[in-house]
């Protein structure tokens, strides 16, 4: 496809022109109410393309995003609630009378803006960089980053004068001078998203498309025979880790102003596990599958709440475990491979696709 | 600090291991063994307490309320058959399609959590249950004044070593133990010589499952029973499999003794919120020294 | 075989869940062709940590709307309640409000437990200008023209506790709760009190929420020797935290405790007897001997079950759909804006005794009432303020503010 960059591009790009097309047009045919639940889901969609990157590329199962996009969610929450109030009524009720230090630049957004996707992926690099090197990885790695999870849960919850604790940050106002009460203000806000979303998927296409996106691939496969070849897994590892950390971020700071709170709840161990499970019912290793998996599975969470407020766990129960054992390439896989053969192999299911001897990549299991 | 209350700190961390050591040794031998990481772990100690309820409601209402003692003793057993034959149903319906799928088996024994925890809510109530604990571990043996040690943590402490030891003289005294091992260290050469696999996997699943059972008792001496008992403990029984090192049973004791010990330490020079943070980046700092954890299989293998 | 059948099993129960979900909406949206009926939202955690509580606020709410339906509605019009699940996730309960407002279109809404759930849903409520009961005890310091409170503020809860407790000698405070917002507000009032009414603190200790090991918080209230342990535990926590306070051999006779977060429902799930004789300071208790309170103690038994049992929160939202309605008549319209307005300074007899919704802070004037628990898990009522006690969402010794009227909160003059 390389051969002919000028027709191809314009080939390969005419989905993506078509589903942004339909989403910049979705505000003429939803409710305010489902533009914004939409909206939302967008900015979920974003998380899922970091996670794509690193697990559905990298085979690094991060069970710790919700922390990332917390980071962002929270910098951008300080902002907004520094436009609303001079000092954050938590602060006050928590017996602070003065704006912590820390706390001061968040009031200029050509700090705090930045710092949504800086700060996570710093902290990315902190914890990355050391675990990595240490060649923590599968599902020890999994493991780690879903206690560093609960650590930054009790943290923030205990740091009440500081972060509000359980409450989070609320209670926000307005953002670049216009009302988050307003409509219109809604509709730009979902604009934004997806203007970011196509932004983002691009820069994964891209990162996915170069040099790299080879190596993550080699890294998921074939780590040892990567680093018999003179590479260093780690560093890439740890850059892939900061770049998704960074659109976790990013997606929460997209978040913040959409649904006008952030709290601990949303950095825990729960979050950051279904966070996962998006990128998983959409099919990995694909970018479309992650946005595709993470509008899905949040509209049929929502539906099934709505829907059925005492059931809907089992709904969702039932959605992830059918998912992994019918579709285990999610729903990209089956689209490209499955869609015809499906049917007939629901009644011939072969083991042997998944043969306890061997990992899913081919390479023999792991021999102590 | 007067002595009793360093006694008592070093009794309260002795008796935390217990249960952490509980929680956690099924949890090793599910995810040490079969390389599975089980999230519905904590629902099998959820399933397990819920025994107890169940058992003993049915005792009052044939025995009276005299007999909370015996149904207690007669819950144990059956906690374990209960969450063991879940177990089994569990693997033969879902979990044996995941063996050397580990990423999709977190998200399927996840959603498995989901339901069962749903599952508890319509079936006995989002409310917790209340279980009366048996006579005889009411109160404790005064050691000295001030300083009293409570008949259900001793319990516990004892039930705990009982199923340490059962379990060891199980995978190191027994046929079928040796097969388990075999098959954990390596599976393929194992299948070659004729062990059946798929049997021994089945049942070590179960067997993981019981002791969360088991578990699931003890811990309704001590804390609340409802659908979300199990999460409060999952958490710290995954820390403590891999701080301990997977695979050895050894491992898994050296890591509940760790935390458990360490935890009411730093709890103490702390508070409650900060000790579990401390705690928990301690054990994060040491496995980027020792990714292996504690103890663990020597093996000349790089994946 | 056993594979294809696994596999057909697993298949089957997926398309069993889509059949059933699709027949039920097809089901609720032929039932909604009747006659038109006022429809109100119930927002609570059906699922999560936090349906412990919520679930039996929601059978409460869904009671006084059966009853009231039963003797025929509001207005001529029947309820209809529409009930989302708030999941003990904040940013869930905000989604779900705006649901109940903007798609469902709803009247009112009834809902929320924690203050972070009221917190998260309050701008939506500003937002669209609309009205919710909420119906638990809180840490006061918010009076929104958007909110009734049916539970308790400070001063008719924390406060009295307090000074009941000081008055009956016990000096020496042990301040335990879980690490959230409530226990540490309400622990600041509790410290400025004890400072100003001759108390003295000895400890104080937050635990996460969901802890289960109370060990070393027990070994740290033994060493501090208190008079009395102040409890705002929440949840799982309280559980753990009595049996083994129990079993570390400490009673009510040793070191008694005073909790804020216990109901009766509360006790169920810890066993009397690991409460026995501690104290618990509300505006209800189930054993009230008022006539309303025995209508509504009979008919909830009715409805739900003969070990149900009935506590503050769930009586606070019980009467608060009937204030609700009350309002309504008033008015003459369903409308949030006019039954805001018609709900000020309205009074009625509910089941703890007479309640009257201030009209210049939207809270409710209550009767306070400390508790000892008894072997049956019910309380014995001790001490009774006697009269209700008028609501005063800031207390002028944590607050320097003062409320003119429902939303406008100015600074006090000095």
């Amino acid at each position: 496809m390389d051969t002919k960059p000028a027709k191809s591009a314009i080939f390969r790009f005419k989905w993506f022109a078509l589903v942004m097309l339909l989403l910049a047009l979705a505000p003429f045919f939803l409710s305010d109410f489902r533009l914004n639940l939409f909206g939302k889901f967008l900015t979920f969609a974003i998380v899922a393309l970091g996670i794509d990157l690193i697990w559905g590329y990298a085979g690094i199962l991060s069970l710790g995003h919700g922390v990332y996009f917390g980071l962002g969610a929270y910098c951008m929450g300080a902002y907004l609630k520094l436009q609303a109030e001079d000092l954050p009524d938590f602060m006050s009720w928590s017996g602070l009378t003065e704006l912590p230090r820390f706390w001061k630049p968040f009031y200029h957004a050509w700090f705090a803006l930045p710092m949504t996707l800086l700060i996570p992926m710093l902290f990315a690099l902190l914890v990355g960089f050391p675990t990595f090197r240490a060649r923590i990885k599968g599902v020890y790695f999994s493991i780690l980053t879903q206690a560093l999870a609960l650590i930054f849960v009790t943290l923030f919850i205990g740091q009440q004068p500081y972060t509000g604790g359980t409450n989070g940050i609320t209670n926000l106002q307005s953002i670049f001078g216009f009302s988050l009460a307003e409509p219109a203000t809604m509709r730009g806000l979902y604009a934004v998203t997806v203007l970011m979303l196509g932004i983002a998927y691009l820069l994964c296409h891209w990162l996915t498309h170069t040099q790299l996106g080879k190596v993550l691939v080699a890294i998921r496969d074939g780590e040892n025979r990567l680093r018999f070849l003179g590479y260093n897994p780690a560093l890439f590892k740890v850059l892939i880790f900061a770049i998704s950390a960074g659109l976790a971020g990013l997606a929460g700071a997209l978040f913040v102003p959409q649904v006008g709170i952030i709290s601990p709840s949303m950095m825990g161990i729960l979050p950051s596990v279904e966070m996962a499970i998006w990128v998983a019912v959409g099919g990995r290793g694909t970018l479309k599958g992650a946005v595709i998996g993470a509008v899905l599975v949040n509209a049929a969470k929502s539906y099934f709440s709505e829907n059925f407020p005492e059931l809907w766990l089992y709904f969702l129960g039932v959605l992830f475990i059918s998912f992994v054992l019918l579709f285990p390439q999610g729903i990209m896989g089956f689209w490209r491979k499955g869609r015809f053969k499906w049917m007939t192999s629901i009644l011939r299911w072969r083991e042997t696709r998944f043969a306890r001897s061997s990992s899913p990549n081919g390479l023999p299991r792991k021999y102590h | 600090m007067g002595i009793e209350t360093l006694l008592s700190q070093i009794f309260n961390g002795l008796s935390l291991s217990s249960v952490l050591l509980l929680v956690g040794l099924g949890l090793s031998i599910t995810f040490g063994i079969m390389g599975v990481i089980n999230f519905a772990h904590g629902e099998f100690l959820m399933v397990g307490a819920y025994v107890v309820y169940v058992l003993q409601g049915l005792f009052n209402k044939f025995y009276g309320h005299g007999a909370a003692g015996l149904s207690f003793l007669i819950s144990l057993p059956l906690s374990f058959f209960v969450a063991a034959l879940l177990g089994f149903l569990l693997e033969k319906v879902l979990i044996r399609f995941l063996y050397g799928r580990p990423y999709e088996g977190i998200l399927a024994t996840w959603g498995c959590s989901l339901i069962l925890q749903q599952a508890a809510r319509n079936i006995f109530g989002a409310n917790n249950v209340d279980v009366t604990s048996p006579k005889w571990l009411a109160g404790g043996v005064e050691a000295m004044p001030g300083l009293q040690l409570p008949y259900n943590r001793l319990f516990i402490l004892a039930l705990t070593t009982l199923c340490v030891v059962g379990i060891y003289l199980y995978l190191y005294r027994t046929a079928q133990g040796r097969r388990m091992r075999a098959v954990m260290q390596n599976r393929d050469m194992s299948a070659c010589l004729g062990i059946r696999t798929r049997k021994v996997d089945t049942f070590t699943f179960a067997l993981g499952s019981g002791l969360a059972g088991i578990a699931g008792c003890a811990v309704s001496l001590l804390g609340s029973i409802g659908p979300s008992t199990g999460q409060n403990y999952i958490i710290d029984a995954f820390m403590v499999v891999v701080l301990g090192g997977t695979g050895r049973l050894a491992g898994t004791i050296a890591g509940a003794l760790v935390m458990g010990v360490l935890n009411p330490v730093f709890e103490l020079i702390s508070t409650s919120s900060m000790g579990k943070v401390i705690l928990f980046i301690l054990v994060i700092l040491f496995l980027q020294g020792k990714p292996q954890g504690l103890f663990s299989l020597k093996t000349r293998a790089l994946d | 075989m056993l594979k294809v059948k696994s596999r057909t099993f697993i298949l089957s129960i997926f398309i069993i869940a889509v059949v059933v979900s699709v027949g039920s909406v097809w089901i609720n949206a032929a039932r909604s062709a009747e006659k038109e009926p006022i429809k109100v939202g119930i927002l609570h955690s059906l699922s999560g940590t936090m349906s412990i509580s919520e679930v039996a606020v929601k059978d409460g709410e869904l009671l006084a709307i059966e009853e009231i339906n039963a003797r025929g509605g509001v207005l001529g019009r029947k309820i209809a309640p529409i009930i989302e699940d708030g999941a003990s996730d904040w940013p869930t309960f905000a989604e779900k409000a705006k649901k109940l407002i903007m798609k469902d279109k709803v009247a009112v809404v009834f809902g929320c437990w924690t203050s972070a759930s009221r917190k998260a849903v309050l701008p939506v409520f500003e937002k669209y200008d609309h009205l919710l009961f909420y119906p638990v005890q809180y840490e006061g310091l918010e009076a929104s023209k958007n909110i009734i409170y049916t539970g308790a503020t400070a001063n008719q809860q924390i406060m009295p506790g307090v000074t009941w407790l000081l008055k009956n000698g016990h000096k020496k405070f042990y301040l335990l709760g879980s690490d959230y917002v409530f226990p540490r507000t309400c622990n600041l009032i509790v410290k400025a009190q004890l400072k100003a009414e001759g108390g003295t603190l000895v400890g104080e200790e937050y635990t996460p929420l969901g802890h289960t090991e109370y060990s070393t918080v027990i070994s740290k209230i033994k060493a501090a020797k208190p008079d009395v342990v102040f409890n705002s535990l929440n949840g799982d926590s309280n559980v753990a935290f009595f049996k083994q306070l129990r079993s570390a051999g400490i009673t009510a006779k040793d070191i008694p405790t005073m909790s804020v977060s216990i109901a009766e429902d509360e006790i169920r799930g810890i066993g009397a007897e690991n409460m026995l004789d501690h104290l618990a300071v509300w505006n209800y208790f189930m054993n009230m001997e008022t006539p309303e309170n025995k209508k509504f103690v009979a008919a909830y038994k009715a409805r739900y079950g003969k070990d149900r049992v009935t506590d503050d929160p769930i009586e606070a939202n019980y009467f608060g759909v009937y204030l609700w309605a009350k309002a309504v008549e008033k008015a003459g319209t369903p409308d949030p804006l006019k039954v805001r307005a018609a709900v000020r300074g309205l009074k009625f007899k509910a089941p703890e005794g007479e309640v009257t919704v201030d009209p210049t802070n939207n809270h409710v004037w209550k009767i306070v009432q400390v508790g000892k628990v008894k072997p049956d898990g019910q309380f014995d009522i001790i001490w009774s303020s006697g009269k209700p006690v008028a609501p005063d969402p800031f207390p002028s010794l944590v607050s320097n503010k003062i409320v003119l009227e429902p939303g406008k909160i100015v600074d006090r003059k000095k």
